[in-house]
Parts: C-alpha cells; structure tokens; sequence
C-alpha cells in the first residue's frame, strides 16, 4: 500500500483517533471524486461496526449509482429492482424481525419510480430504516432530471432548466413521509463538513436504535451532491449545494419522536 | 394424522394448503379470479398458528418484490394474482429468476389481452413458459386440472423451486380456481428454522457475506451465469416433465391439453370413441419442462394431433416442435372466457381429421 | 501546557483528489499533491504535517475512507 503520512513519531496504535472500519471492504468505491455517497457508506458501515450489526444488518441496495452498494459494505445485501427496495425490505424485516434491515435508495429510486413502494412501506409503519440519498438528479445514467432537480436546474433532459409548468414541481418526498402516522424518525441531514457528518450519524444512530424497539419506519434523507452531473468540482458542487438546495430541502429533523 | 377431505374452491385449496405446507409467507394483491387466496389466508390468519405472514401489499409490483425480498431470506414464500396482475409482476418475476431465489407465484388465468375478463382462460400460456419477462430464463410452470391438484400442487412447487433455486408458476385458471371439489388435505408441516447457506440472514464472521442480485456488468462473467441457468433448464427438461395419458394406447388421434381443458378432452376422448373415432389424451402436468419426447414417440404411433386450449393456440407451438412434421397438428381453442365443450372438440377433431 | 499534535496517513492509491478533506482541514495541513497516483488524481497529502492537531475533520468528509488520524499529546 502507498502511504503518506505525516509525523512519524506520533504514528502508533495508541494514538490512533480515526481509521476506515473494517466493515468497508477494500473495494474501491467507483463514485466520482468528492461524491457523497462514498462519505454515506462509510457513515453507514461505521455504525454498524461500533454497534456490533454485522451479523444482523441486512442491506438492500437500489438501482441508480449505488447498485453497487453491496461491493462496498460487509455484510449480506439484496439488489432491489429500480424503487422497490422498500417493497423487498418489507419481506426481509417481517421474516425475520430481529434483524437491522435498511435500504438505501437514490431520489430516481425513491421518490419517481419507487414513490408507491415508499409512501407504502412508510405508512404500513415497516419497521427499517430507509436512507435517501437526494442529490436532484440521476447520476448514473448521465445526468438526467430527477423528481427532486430544482426549479431551472439543468440536466440532459431538462437542459434549458427544469420549467416547473411542463416539467413539473421538485417532490419533497421526505415531508411526505413526516405526514404519515407510519413513519416514526425523520430527518434531513448532510455529509459535506464535519458537523453535519457528525449529525448524521447520529441520525443513523438512532434509527438504529427505534428499530430495535420496533417504532416504525425512519427515513434519513441525505441532501448531497452530485459533481460530475452538476458539472462542478466537488468542492464547488458542496457551496453550490448550500446555497440551492439546501433553501429548498432545509436541512434538521421532520419528525422526532417524544423521547 | 389422517388426511382431512373437505368441499372448497381451488383458490381456498391453493391457501390451505400453504398454510399446511408451512408456508413462511404470502405476498398478494386483490384481483378477479383469484382473490379468495388472500381472503382465506386473512381469515385463517397464521400467523397466531404456523407463524406465517400474511400481507396485502400496495400492487402487484410490490407484492413481487416483498417475495424477492422473502425468498432471498430463504423463506418459503409465494404470491398469487390473475393474469393482468400477472403482468405487472413480470419485472419482479425476472429478477427472481436472475437472482435464482426459489418461490411459488399462482396464475389463476382469466382471459386478455388487456383487462379481458374475468372469465376463465389459458392464454397466458405463452407467458408462463417462454419467459414473460425480459432476459433468458425459465420458470417451471405447473398445471392443475383440479381443486386437488391446485392443493397438492404448493408442496410440490416449493420442492422443486428449493431443488432447483428456481421460481415456479402454478398455471391454474378461472375455472379450477373457481369450482367446488372434494379435495384431501395434508396434515399440518412444521416450518423451516433452518435457511439455506446463500440465504441474507446477516453475515456472521464464519462466512463470506451473502449478496443477492441478478446484475453483473462484466459480459464474460454474465454470459457464464447464463451458461449456467441453462444447464440448469437442461437438467430440469431430463427429470422434472410430469404428464398424464389417457386412452393414448391404441389412439389414432392425440388430444393434447392441460388444465380446465384437459377436463373437457377426457369426456371429448369418451364421446369420439362412442362415434368410432379412437381419441387419446396427453395432459402435461408441466408446461416447462414440456413432455416434448413423450409427444415426439406418440408422434409415431397416431395420424394427427389436436391442442385444445381456451387461447388463440399456444402451447400448440410446442405440440408442433415436439412432433416435429411426423404428423398434422391442429389446434382448437375457445377465447374471452368461453370453457369449451367437450362436444365442440369432437367437432374439431371430425372435421379437421376426418372430414365432414 | 501539553500541546495536542496530529498526524494523517494518506492511502494513496484509494484517494481520488477531491479536495473536500483539504478545505475541511482548520490548519491548512493538508495539500494536494503535484503528482498523480495510480489512477491519476492529485492525491491528499500532509504538506505541513506540523500543523496537524489530528482533529480528524479530514477523515469524517473523506467519501473514499482514505485518511487515518493520530493524536497525542506532547
């Protein structure tokens, strides 16, 4: 392996702070450079690690970018057809209920072509943690319009800018599930700074800890980027982010339960 | 424990019978003519007996999913709609067999194309056997011809879809779904504890952990996978082709059909005999893997062959690949719901063989 | 009083140059590097390694798991 370190005296087990969990395999992510969802897996996988869900957490992965999802994390995972994870997790959870189940889905997957699956699951009250990654457009297919791209937001199908009056309204699918007397947690979160990462995984944290005490389904939705569709550098397309989507998709908690 | 007799519609058999094969769970959707499966199942509510789950999910689409989701746990799991319904379930059904997850899906056939009717037909027949869904895969589709067979049928169907990591149909129709029988029943089956190694039932340190999926983008590796399937397929032809003779030894003429229709022919072969004509009956059992060389040998020994189906003539493409040019092969079949009568094949048989 | 000193070690090979760890870091410790790895990105490196105070933002918005942080005190 090529490392760069930099001083070595203070490079020894003892003094380690932070380091890649094991439950990331070596596989190297195929996300563009500065993609959120790298920065979301490793959430992920770090609370399975340190609340001990390997053997119980069963993923699904959806279709869009992150199909691969099942490369990158250790445990045992299904891949949903396109917007049906919460459909497929449904079955896993209520098979075997005492098992961590989540899926993890694109806005293209979660909130247009999946819209029923989701708005179903979370109003049957599954209990699974699902985790929306909303970066307002279809990567992996090349950058097309999502139900959630931003009024005038171009894309390769909306490439004079999405106009609301043919094209339609961004869905906040997230405020939709808050509605629900299903849904139990839900929250809109970031992964672009530290503190914001740190509030998600605290999210995550306690979707963790509802779905043991059987409360119904949560729903993280991850406001993120997407840097090669935006055609912006990664560190542009996080400013870029703050400054248009997050007026649009305010970040903080839809739904909290009393505690 | 004795066998229990008791009167019920084959869509109350095909759910009783779940629940006594120890069924972990049922996934379904309300249509015509098969709803009295998701109504019993409510009713009898296993869950507070064997433990099963019962779910009416928001679609048929999601209903497919949930027993992907189930059947990839290792789960006895199965779903059950009418053919619109059924069409729907196709992507679903594609994946599942992509991803090699054992499951059971009934069929109780209405007539289409479209919203058809709610009467019964076999015009899915097509459907059922060939693919339905995109990509090359097979399910293994089983007919039944009564309400005791649309019972027994659920067992085996899990059997051979655990055997063969492989989804099974039950291609039933609106007429068995609907009838009456007098039907035995097995006695109760505990459920399964134990999943299969391939199973997601969270990775434990001792194995590699499990994935399923039907995606693969390297083509080598893919076409590999689809090497496999077919040796599969190949190995299902050889030992899993189920069929029933009837009067077929001294036959001149071989009735082929399966299902409702296969009821009507059996009276159809007694009506042509009475008349002189000697008629016999080949009813497949299995659709895939079809009786193709039990045909192909009847082939040799009759004049003609007539399909009868109630579609506009489906399973008689397999009839004609099976003989293979040996002799005429003709089909007859009613459509939009229409049952045939066993008369009305006779007809068929006179006049397409025999003349007049 | 004790001084809290950090040190990175960069993977190079998984880091892919996006930059987010370099403006995330408050010290301006790190750098991307003029060359290129493996798969030609500018790779993450400590360039004032003594500005480090292994604090770890760069590590928490790495999406590729690249970076792993140690901290004492001296």
């Amino acid at each position: 392996m090529v490392e760069f370190s930099g001083i070595k005296e203070i490079i020894k087990p003892e003094n380690l702070v932070y380091k890649k969990t094991n439950i990331m395999t070596e596989n190297i992510l195929s996300y563009c450079p500065g993609c959120g969802h790298g920065t979301t897996h490793r959430i992920l996988a770090e609370i399975i690690d340190e609340e001990g869900l390997q053997s119980e957490a069963i993923g699904v992965s959806p279709v869009g970018c992150s199909v691969f999802l099942y490369y990158y994390l250790d445990i045992d995972w299904q891949e949903a057809a396109h917007g049906r994870a919460p459909a497929v997790a449904t079955a896993i959870k209520r098979l075997q209920p005492e098992k961590f189940v989540f899926t993890y889905q694109g806005d293209g997957d979660l909130a247009a072509i999946g819209t029923a699956e989701t708005i179903h699951a979370c109003n049957r009250g599954e209990n699974i943690l699902i985790i929306f990654i909303n970066n307002g457009i279809y990567g992996m297919t090349g950058g097309q319009m999502a139900p959630t791209t931003l009024p005038g937001m171009k894309s390769s199908t909306s490439p004079y800018g999405r106009d609301v009056k043919t094209m339609g309204y961004p869905l906040k699918m997230t405020e939709i599930v808050a509605s629900l007397p299903g849904s139990y947690y839900v929250t809109r979160q970031s992964v672009h700074t530290p503190a914001n990462v740190k509030k998600t995984k605290k999210a995550i944290r306690k979707a963790v800890k509802y779905q043991k005490l059987n409360k119904g389904t949560c729903l993280i939705e991850i406001v993120s980027n997407c840097p090669s569709g935006w055609k912006m550098t990664p560190v542009q397309s996080n400013k870029w982010m703050e400054e248009n989507m997050f007026p649009y998709y305010p970040l903080g908690d839809l739904k909290t339960p009393e505690e | 424990m004795e066998k229990e007799l008791r009167l019920m519609k084959g869509n109350e058999a095909v759910a009783e019978a779940a629940i006594r094969a120890g069924v972990d769970g049922y996934f379904g959707y309300p249509i015509t003519p098969q709803t009295e499966i998701i109504e019993y199942l409510m009713e009898a509510n296993p869950a507070g007996t064997t433990g099963m789950i019962v779910l009416q999910a928001e679609s048929e689409v999601a209903a497919i999913n949930m027993v992907y989701g189930g059947a990839g746990c290792g789960k006895k799991v199965m779903t059950s709609s009418s053919s619109p319904g059924i069409s729907l379930k196709q992507e679903g059904i594609s994946y599942i067999a992509g991803a090699e997850l054992p499951c059971l899906i009934v069929n109780v056939v209405r007539g289409g194309p479209g919203l058809g009717t709610i009467q019964p037909a076999q015009s899915d027949y097509f459907q059922s056997t060939k693919g339905g869904g995109h990509g090359d895969y097979h399910l293994i589709v089983l007919a039944p011809a009564s309400v005791q067979e649309m019972a027994d049928f659920v067992e085996l169907s899990f059997e051979l879809a655990f055997k063969y990591r492989n989804p099974v149909m039950m291609l039933s129709d609106g007429a068995i779904g609907q009838m009456m029988e007098k039907v035995y029943l097995k006695p109760h089956k505990a459920r399964v504890k134990t999943a299969p190694e391939w199973a997601t039932t969270g990775k434990p340190t001792t194995r590699e952990r499990n994935i399923i999926t039907s995606l693969d983008l390297d083509s080598n590796r893919q076409e590999l996978f689809n090497i496999k399937l077919l040796a599969k397929y190949d190995e299902i032809r050889e030992k899993e082709v189920r069929f029933e003779e009837f009067q077929c030894e001294d036959a001149e003429y071989l009735l082929v059909a399966y299902g409702t229709s296969a009821r009507v022919c059996q009276k159809s072969v007694q009506l042509a005999r009475e008349q002189g004509i000697k008629a016999g009956l080949l009813r497949p059992i299995t659709l895939f893997p079809f009786p193709t060389k039990r045909i192909n040998e009847l082939a040799g020994k009759v004049k003609g062959m007539l399909s009868v189906e109630m579609s506009a003539g489906q399973m008689v493409e397999d009839v004609l690949l099976s003989v293979n040019g040996k002799v005429p092969v003709y089909h007859f079949g009613r459509m939009g719901g229409i049952v045939t009568t066993p008369e009305e094949v006779v007809e068929s048989l006179k006049s397409k063989f025999i003349g007049g | 009083m004790a001084k809290i000193r950090g040190s990175i070690v960069v993977n190079v090979e998984r880091c892919k140059g996006c930059e987010v760890c370099m403006v995330s870091c408050p010290t301006g410790t790190i750098a991307m590097a003029k060359e290129v790895n493996g798969k030609g990105y500018n790779y993450a490196f400590p360039a004032n390694p003594e500005l480090c105070t292994g604090c770890a933002n760069c590590a928490m918005v790495c999406p590729d798991g690249v970076i792993t942080v140690y901290k004492t005190k001296i």
